[in-house]
């Protein structure tokens, strides 16, 4: 193992070019006359649903008529775990969470140009669970949208948890003639509330 | 996989013969290229994001060595397994002693073109392992034993009347059934039942960052995150020069890959793994297999700056119509076409004149490629190697003579306007490769120098 690392190693220090230095400018303003808005039409253009609503009791009212009768769900918001029907800390093989129907999970950073939510593992408490539900609801609140990923990267920590990430939309494919099916192998759908 | 015999011209031969069908793979690629412009037109910094990248990624091969060694401290520190293969069969070997070890004979895998490269799959089962790709384009293609033609739309060659068939034959749906959700739908649940019976989890690696020891992969299907969060051992792929140097470097090149590549403002999934999750193991596996003589060739160093986005392949006029698969080398296109003459001259030495060197490659390259020079470029090295013969050699050479002189030339182009005006069909001939799609105009009477030589004063 070490002798390929060393020539690997070796053969790029003899064959790289001179060093040349990491360009000054390399993030840019988005300047969105209103980021809220913003956020709300991208998540729309690339197949999420969004609401602005005002409180958490208002969420839980709309997840009760968005999905009404859901059973499996689980819930890692600390004050909406009313709503699970299913204890996440009694799972310790992600497997288990197999039949999961719905997931509602807490994001920390709203993206307006692209509609993307930074989500951790600490939110999502079991890695698995964002992509193996058959629904995803995340909720965050309007103060935490930026507006584009330069912005989003100056305030994430990408190694604060051991896994994080940007999730954009339900999942989808195009691969099939090039028409978009919403729903290949994640969650098949997406709803977004935002809390202002 | 049987073109894979034919060289790139022979092979778009066999592709052309089905016209309406090629009509329509170039007018669906360049649906791709047209998204693609009108996103990057959503963002006024389009080109000075271009221009950051570039000059990150020339930072990135200026400083490589450096930049590996950080990463692997620091991955090790996050409790990442770091490995390097120095070529093909070791990284092959490195990913089947992991599973032998673990006593695992059936693994799944997301988008990797370096795997594909490495004839990963292939090796793998001849050892006994079953490697199941998750993708849905890559296992479309995979139940019909074809290689992927294009590596962001790996089925983009086929019809949904092709999938159909396959499905209805390995997935059981219904026969003639060409329903795009409907066939997607019956791909879910035969990969879900996949996805929960594995314990090992293959996937590529977008970015790999040196300053956190981390690595980015990025779906739309959610497919690398479905596989590594449910395995017991996930192992990464990554070709040397995937690394960038910090993290909010990424928020450059996640605005670029996606809407180059399709149009979207970012992929669904863009997932940043920085340590296993407690009781599993993660890999990653740093491959070179030619990479380090690639950064040693001044001319085409610059082809490793490459984030495997696909935007010259919609954009150029010879992919659109000859198909991935008439290039026979993992990645296809204009950037494959530079980067295959690396790992093997003579095998590869059609692909860079796949190409009208009209230079769109270079001009929708996210990080500023100079694809279309790079092709001409290798052409010259290619016959000074001795590796460009037969015909196109000969008449290359008839040619430089006869432009060279002046006799030569009024005396050949005079004698070809006769002969072209007594005997077109000298021309326009199934022989002259050049005929078979175009018909000469009616050759004039006179040529200009004739024409000047009577008329000035």
């Amino acid at each position: 193992m070490s002798t390929s690392r060393e020539s690997i190693l070796s053969a790029i220090r003899n064959n790289k070019p001179d060093l040349l230095p990491l360009p000054d400018r390399f993030t840019f303003e988005s300047g969105y006359p209103d980021v809220l808005e913003q956020y709300q039409q991208t998540l729309r253009m690339i197949g999420g649903m969004v609401e602005v609503v005002p409180d958490l009791p208002t969420v839980s009212q709309r997840i009760g008529e968005l999905f009404p009768n859901f059973k499996e769900v689980a819930v890692t918001v600390p004050d909406l775990t009313y709503l699970a029907d299913l204890n996440l800390d009694s799972i310790t093989d992600p497997h288990e969470l197999e039949y999961v129907n719905l997931a509602i999970i807490p994001g920390r950073y709203g993206v307006a140009e692209n509609g993307a939510i930074w989500v951790t593992e600490q939110e999502m408490r079991h890695r698995a669970l964002p992509f193996i539900t058959q629904h995803l609801v995340l909720i965050i609140r309007a103060e935490t949208l930026v507006a584009n990923m330069h912005e989003a990267y100056r305030k994430i920590q990408v190694d604060e948890t051991g896994f994080g990430t940007f999730i954009a939309g339900p999942s989808k494919t195009a691969d099939i003639e090039q028409s978009l099916v919403v729903g290949a192998h994640g969650a098949r759908s997406l709803v977004v509330f935002i809390i202002k | 996989m049987s073109q894979h015999t034919l060289d790139h011209a022979a092979a778009s031969e066999v592709f052309n013969r089905d016209e309406p069908r090629v009509d329509w793979h170039d007018e669906t690629l360049w649906w791709v290229r047209q998204k693609r412009d009108r996103a990057s037109k959503g963002l006024p910094e389009w080109e000075d994001l271009r221009e950051a990248a570039s000059q990150i990624k020339h930072h990135v091969l200026s400083n490589m060595d450096v930049l590996l060694e950080t990463f692997e401290r620091n991955a090790r520190k996050n409790g990442i397994t770091v490995h390097w293969a120095a070529n093909a069969q070791e990284h092959n070997e490195i990913i089947h002693s992991l599973l032998a070890k673990k006593g695992i004979d059936r693994m799944i895998k997301s988008k990797s073109m370096l795997t594909e490269e490495c004839h990963l799959n292939d090796f793998l089962r001849e050892k006994g392992i079953e490697v199941i790709d998750t993708d849905l384009g890559e296992r479309i293609v995979q139940l019909r034993q074809e290689p992927p033609s294009h590596i962001v739309l790996p089925a983009i060659h086929l019809k949904k009347s092709d999938v159909g068939d396959t499905f209805h034959e390995h997935l059981g749906t219904e026969k003639g059934a060409t329903d795009p959700q409907y066939l997607t739908e019956a791909a879910r649940q035969h990969l879900r039942e996949t996805f929960l019976t594995r314990r090992a989890a293959l996937t590529g690696v977008n970015f790999a960052i040196a300053e956190t020891g981390g690595f980015v992969v990025c779906t739309n299907e959610g497919n690398a995150d479905m596989g590594a969060h449910l395995s017991e051992i996930h192992i990464a792929s990554m070709g040397f020069e995937k690394i960038i140097p910090k993290a909010e470097h990424l928020g450059v090149f996640l605005r670029l890959l996606t809407r180059s590549a399709t149009g979207q403002p970012v992929t669904a999934y863009s997932s940043h793994f920085h340590r296993p999750r407690p009781g599993q193991e993660m890999h990653i596996v740093i491959v070179d297999n030619g990479r380090s003589t690639q950064l040693g060739r001044e001319d085409f160093r610059n082809s490793l700056k490459c984030i495997r986005c696909g935007a010259c392949m919609n954009t150029c006029p010879v992919y659109r119509r000859s198909g991935g698969h008439s290039y026979h080398n993992a990645v296809a296109g204009p950037i494959g076409s530079i980067l295959a003459p690396n790992l093997d001259m003579r095998k590869n030495a059609d692909l860079p004149f796949a190409s009208t060197l009209c230079g769109s490659c270079s001009n929708v390259c996210p990080v500023k490629i100079d694809i279309h020079d790079q092709l001409y470029k290798w052409r010259q090295v290619l016959a000074k190697e001795g590796y460009v013969g037969g015909f196109k050699k000969t008449s290359l050479q008839l040619a430089a003579k006869v432009l060279a002189s002046p006799t030569l030339f009024k005396l050949s182009f005079n004698t070809a306007r006769a002969a072209l005006r007594i005997a077109p069909w000298a021309a326009n001939n199934p022989l002259n490769a050049w005929s078979i799609h175009r018909e000469l105009p009616d050759a004039p009477k006179e040529s200009f120098r004739q024409w000047y030589e009577k008329n000035r004063k």
